[in-house]
């Protein structure tokens, strides 16, 4: 969809203006530098959201190269990032391949909500039971934001069931579920699709032509589902036109990703037919598709009255422009949009005119009456909300609702105060233990890995030597009395002589002289120990006698 | 707790595979085949040993299924249908898309050669709703506990290996795989996972293989052969799998060599299939997949439908028949037909089960062949065995195994002899053990557990910086290659300890707590007393010249040579540790040393001064940690000469 809007814009440039994409001089607006700053203001914009905001688009090689650095991932597909961070998608019903995420790291559970469509009629539904389980919810669907619904006192709400179940403060999981996949929502749609192909049949039975420049892949498939089976339940013979210079890949791609569409398009793989109908119409001839406007085959096809599905929405780039122009003065023909955020600019060029214009709009989101029960499924701890939504609907299903805006950083309350580390039990079962006074305690062993979010202890692959079991740290003050009896039930004689400097300290400080079975010194201290010999065995002996008499770990 | 399997087919065989694996109380079945060697009960896994008064709905958590293969699915209808099990069934979406084609070929052949006919066409569309497709890499919640997971596994289109995960245990059953791309199909892939158990099928225990390319060349000169001189190829297959495999290759061979002999495939079947085909192209290997738009590779030109009247039609063809290993069905019968004449080929895949026709063939070779005591066939045509399979060979397994590491392994799906040497291999080169049941036993292995401890902040915190120690240890390394041959190696070893500053402390009715050993003795309110070992000696010196004249009055810059001096010999001679020098000391690890210049040194045991001038002192500390590489050090410097 990218490189088609490149190559429509390629298209635009060789028609109006300078075909060299470095030389976008006039975009860097030096002109509006020398003006006087009110005026400045007022022509960039308070935010340079005016003439200031411009930028060149991205080329063909940007998006290659872009797209390169992409990992694709399935839906729920575990993605590990750093072994800290475990990413999932999860299908989100708006569109084929559209999802919602979660990220699950150590210290919390996030789930990212965007528009989302419970029932849909051609992608992978809305999978609101994978969001489960996460303690915070980021609530980003705006599509009912322009909506002049409003939720506020909850009246409009009229499900009879799901509000006395509410009251009843009965959580059914299952029943909620149901009362959300209710698909109402996707009737109409279908509708609504319905609708539009009687419209538009009733235009090429009065002669004219149909023009459809809608961008939304699904709506356009189903719509030349619907719209052929119409037009071949007539007798008249109208064709339909697809032009895009990527149609054909995207047509040839919808029908080998069974996997990402909805249940009823599944079915069809399982019984061996293509996912869509436009295979067979393509193969019928009943359905054309052309790289461009200019194309050969297509001026050698072009009949009329016609349907044709072309790019571009905004009405400014693309084959849309030529077909406008060449219809907008037809009573019979037909221009289908999308209800977007003024038609009335996106057809002022093309005025006065006697072309008809249906406007439709469709379901691109979570309908308000729905945002409180999916929350009720999701059951968060925290919920992050827009502030913009805050006056249309008040939520009351998690603990604590934080409202944002944009370009605002929140900062939130950590949920768990401390790490938790996974000991493995054969590991854990080889520890050497030691009881103090309170409690038991024991050094650690094995490897930390870092793995799905999770600390995890596993016994490593360590050489047989280096299990000998040394305490590696000690404390308190030994008792040079109890260190003698110690060493000579080691076979290890010697004499305390007692430090001079540290005679008036209570604690036993001073010089062990061993002169058997080897000549050896433990200076002892209040803090430390030093052992002075020459021989290895001796030096540990001598150790053990210490680690004996101190409290070690 | 344990890992319990048990093997209810292909164990120390390749026929009906079927495990049924309990794992922290849940109990998943991997594959429902069938054999096709028998046609008495033994065609199925005896299912009354997972529960005996048949009711599986209980007694499993769901099933899942590998592949398409007969050997794979083909009980999966009875199962379903006449033993009544209702619960979840998992399989890819080719492989649901395509299991009912090939069961339903199977029912139609099984019908001809009028046997009872054990599941019927209904049952087949019946069971098929049961099944919930999977998407490769796809983490599926089976229930709270169970999750699973489907991994590519090359052989047939869809064929996945499955990873199960129940709390802390987790295994992986491979099912059939391939380690090498074939012409349609990439190789298997999975990531690396921590495993307590893996079950790898092992159809090629002790075979290595080499390219397959001068092997699709004999395949493709003997049919040319054949064709070139007016013979009949047959090709029995079954519809599924190895017939397009094999059918991308004469496609692509027909369009080089300007051929025009028909290719046919027998009662439109696998055109049918094609279709399937088409639209699962993501399931392919990369080159075909990414062809899709312009030409689809399952868009065969030169392919037609087979009718049985061009049976005895003269000329030249090539025919795909199915079933494969001509089990019965219409492969027997155009096999009846062309055996007879020398100039007709038949190709037999490089497996075929024991007991059936094509196995007869391919051991020896027969002239007749009795099929019952009525029926005889003289067979006078060429014999082409094609000698690459789906199948991974022996070094795949092995690979696979290895890059897993998996704490046990079991082999199934294979013969018993080479099992026995595959399983040798692996635990011997390997250090896993390895286990190759028969069918109905069940084996045990212990599975991970895990206990959870809070972990402080310090200690996460000290944990996130390496503290990496290098040594050098040699060990015997045993190619597997070649195990008679080892030849010791001497490898760097990096080992971390970082874990071993962490203490774990149980307090009781308190949930375990993991600090590091600093904060340890602050909670205890104790005061660390370090424990230290010290020693000063004479080392040899050669000449004292350069000095200055007496050891006494040596200045920081000839403390700074001998250091360095000494430094050079260490690290000659010191395999292991990290030498620091650090101007007047030395520094390996906790091991310090520097010149000595006091006569009173604390550290001297006796301050008579040996050899005078030749000699000069150095004072060495050290902590018990690094006990054993102080006293190589010592003993280094006690016999050498500075």
């Amino acid at each position: 969809m990218m490189e088609d809007l490149v190559s429509i814009h390629m298209e635009l440039r060789q028609f109006y203006g300078p075909e060299d994409s470095s030389s976008l001089q006039w975009m860097r607006w030096e002109g509006l530098e020398v003006l006087p700053s009110e005026l400045k203001k007022i022509a960039l914009g308070a935010d340079c959201e005016e003439l200031g905001a411009w930028m060149p688009l991205y080329s063909a090689v940007d998006v290659k190269d872009c797209m390169r650095k992409v990992q694709t991932l399935k839906y729920a597909e575990e993605a590990c990032y750093n072994g800290t961070l475990v990413i999932k998608a999860f299908s989100s019903g708006l569109e084929i391949g559209t999802c919602n995420w979660t990220i699950n790291g150590p210290k919390r559970n996030i789930a990212y909500i965007s528009s989302s469509i419970f029932v849909s009629t051609h992608a992978m539904d809305f999978n609101f039971l994978g969001l489960q389980g996460n303690d915070l919810i980021i609530f980003s669907d705006f599509s009912t934001l322009d909506t002049t619904e409003n939720m506020e006192n909850d009246n409009t709400y009229c499900d009879p069931a799901a509000s006395s179940n509410a009251s009843d403060d009965l959580y059914n999981l299952e029943e909620i579920a149901a009362s959300l996949l209710k698909d109402d929502e996707s009737m109409e749609e279908m509708e609504k699709l319905a609708f539009i192909c009687t419209c538009a049949f009733d235009s090429v039975r009065a002669g004219g032509s149909v023009l459809v420049p809608i961008d939304r892949l699904g709506i356009v498939l189903c719509l030349l589902e619907q719209m052929s089976l119409l037009l071949e339940s007539s007798s008249l013979k109208v064709p339909i036109y697809i032009i895009s210079s990527v149609a054909e890949e995207l047509l040839a791609f919808t029908n080998i990703i069974p996997e990402w569409l909805c249940k009823q398009r599944q079915e069809k793989l399982f019984s061996g037919e293509p996912l869509f109908a436009h295979v067979k119409l393509i193969k019928e001839r009943k359905i054309h598709v052309f790289p461009a406007v200019h194309s050969v085959e297509l001026l050698t096809n072009w009949q009329e009255p016609c349907v044709v599905f072309c790019p571009h929405w905004s009405l400014r780039l693309g084959p849309v422009v030529h077909l406008l122009r060449y219809w907008c003065s037809d009573p019979n023909s037909l221009l289908i949009l999308e209800s977007g955020d003024d038609a009335n600019l996106a057809l002022l060029p093309f005025k006065p005119m006697a072309m008809k214009v249906l406007q439709c709009s469709f379901l691109s989101g979570i309908s308000l009456q729905k945002v409180q029960p999916l929350l009720k499924a999701l059951q968060p701890k925290l919920l992050l909300f827009p502030k913009d939504l805050r006056c249309k609907i008040q939520i009351s299903e998690a603990n604590t609702i934080i409202h944002y805006s944009e370009n605002e950083t929140l900062c939130m309350p950590s949920s768990k105060e401390s790490t938790e580390i996974y000991i493995a039990t054969d590991l854990a079962s080889q520890f050497h233990w030691k009881t103090l006074k309170q409690e038991t305690v024991t050094r650690l062993d094995g490897e930390l890995f870092m793995d799905q979010g999770k600390h995890r202890l596993l016994s490593g692959f360590r050489q047989a030597d280096s299990k000998q079991h040394r305490p590696l740290l000690h404390w308190g003050s030994p008792d040079l009395k109890r260190l003698l009896t110690e060493l000579s039930k080691m076979g290890i004689t010697g004499t305390l002589k007692k430090n001079m400097d540290s005679a008036e300290s209570k604690n036993a400080a001073g010089i062990i002289d061993i002169d058997d079975p080897e000549k050896a010194l433990i200076d002892v201290r209040e803090t430390g120990t030093v052992i002075i010999t020459a021989d290895e065995n001796l030096a540990s002996h001598i150790f053990k006698a210490i680690d004996i008499v101190l409290d070690g770990i | 707790m344990a890992i319990d399997c048990l093997v209810l087919g292909a164990g120390q065989e390749v026929g009906k595979s079927c495990m049924v694996v309990s794992i922290n109380g849940k109990r998943i079945m991997f594959d429902c085949g069938m054999h096709m060697g028998y046609t008495d009960s033994r065609r199925y896994p005896d299912f009354s040993l997972i529960s005996k008064n048949g009711d599986f709905d209980n007694a499993l958590t769901c099933v899942i299924v590998t592949h398409f293969h007969l050997d794979h699915i083909g009980a999966l209808p009875y199962f379903t249908e006449v033993c009544g099990y209702k619960g979840p069934i998992y399989m890819t979406y080719p492989t649901k898309a395509l299991a009912p084609l090939m069961l339903e070929d199977y029912r139609k052949n099984m019908d001809r050669r009028g046997e009872d006919e054990q599941f019927t066409s209904d049952h087949i569309a019946e069971c098929m709703k049961k099944v919930i497709p999977v998407d490769l890499k796809q983490t599926v919640q089976v229930d709270k506990d169970l999750q699973i997971r489907a991994y590519y596994a090359g052989h047939v289109i869809g064929a996945a290996m499955f990873y199960a995960k129940v709390g802390d245990a987790a295994m992986v059953y491979t099912g059939d795989y391939n380690m090498t791309p074939d012409r349609h199909l990439g190789a298997a892939q999975i990531d690396r996972l921590q495993l307590d158990l893996l079950i790898t099928e092992s159809t090629y225990a002790t075979t290595i293989r080499d390219s397959r390319y001068g092997r699709e060349r004999e395949f493709l000169k003997a049919v040319h052969n054949c064709v070139a001189a007016g013979g009949k190829v047959l090709i029995p297959t079954f519809a599924l799998g190895r017939a397009q495999e094999l059918c991308i290759l004469l496609e692509d061979y027909w369009e080089r060599m300007n051929l025009k002999v028909p290719i046919y495939f027998s009662a439109g079947l696998t055109i049918q299939a094609n279709m399937y085909y088409k639209m699962l192209i993501n399931w392919t290997s990369q080159k075909i997949k990414e062809t899709y738009a312009t030409h689809n590779a399952f868009d065969f030109k030169n392919v037609r439908n087979f009718d049985r009247s061009l049976i005895n039609a003269p000329g030249p063809c090539v025919l795909f028949a199915t079933p494969g290993m001509i089990v019965g069905g219409f492969s027997l019968e155009v096999f009846m037909q062309w055996a007879p004449s020398e100039n007709n080929l038949v190709t037999l895949p490089g497996y075929c089960v024991a007991g059936t026709i094509g196995h007869k063939l391919m051991s020896g070779k027969p002239t007749k062949i009795d099929l019952d005591k009525d029926t005889q066939i003289n067979v006078r045509c060429q014999i082409h065995q094609l000698s690459f399979s789906p199948h991974t060979d022996a070094k795949g397994i092995m690979d696979l195994v290895k890059f897993l590491s998996p704490k046990h392994a079991i082999l199934v799906h294979g013969e018993k002899p080479k099992m026995a040497t595959l399983k040798e291999r692996i635990q011997s080169e390997l250090g896993i053990q390895c286990y190759c049941p028969a069918n109905n036993e069940t084996v045990t292995i212990p599975s991970t557990h895990y206990v959870k401890a809070d972990a402080s902040g310090t200690f996460i915190r000290s944990c996130l910086n390496p503290n990496f120690k290098f040594s050098t240890c040699s060990s015997t390394d045993k190619s597997y290659l070649d195990s008679n041959k080892s030849k010791a190696v001497s490898r760097l070893s990096v080992s971390d300890d970082r874990a071993t500053e962490g203490i774990l402390v149980v307090e009781k009715g308190k949930k375990a707590k993991v600090i590091h050993q600093d904060e340890f003795l602050h909670m205890l309110g104790e005061k660390k007393h370090e424990i230290q070992f010290a020693y000063c000696f004479p080392m040899h010196m050669a000449r004292t010249e350069d000095l200055s004249s007496t050891s006494h009055m040596l200045c920081s810059f000839d403390k700074c040579t001998l250091i360095s001096r000494l430094s050079m010999i260490l690290s000659d001679e010191l395999s292991e540790g990290n030498i620091l020098d650090l101007g007047e000391e030395l520094q390996v690890e906790s091991f310090h040393v520097s010149v000595c210049s006091s006569d009173n040194c604390p550290h001297r045991l006796s301050s008579s001064l040996q050899n005078g001038s030749e000699s000069v002192f150095f004072c060495c500390h050290w902590s018990v940690a690094d006990e054993k590489l102080a006293w190589k050090i010592i003993s280094i410097m006690k016999n050498s000469t500075l």
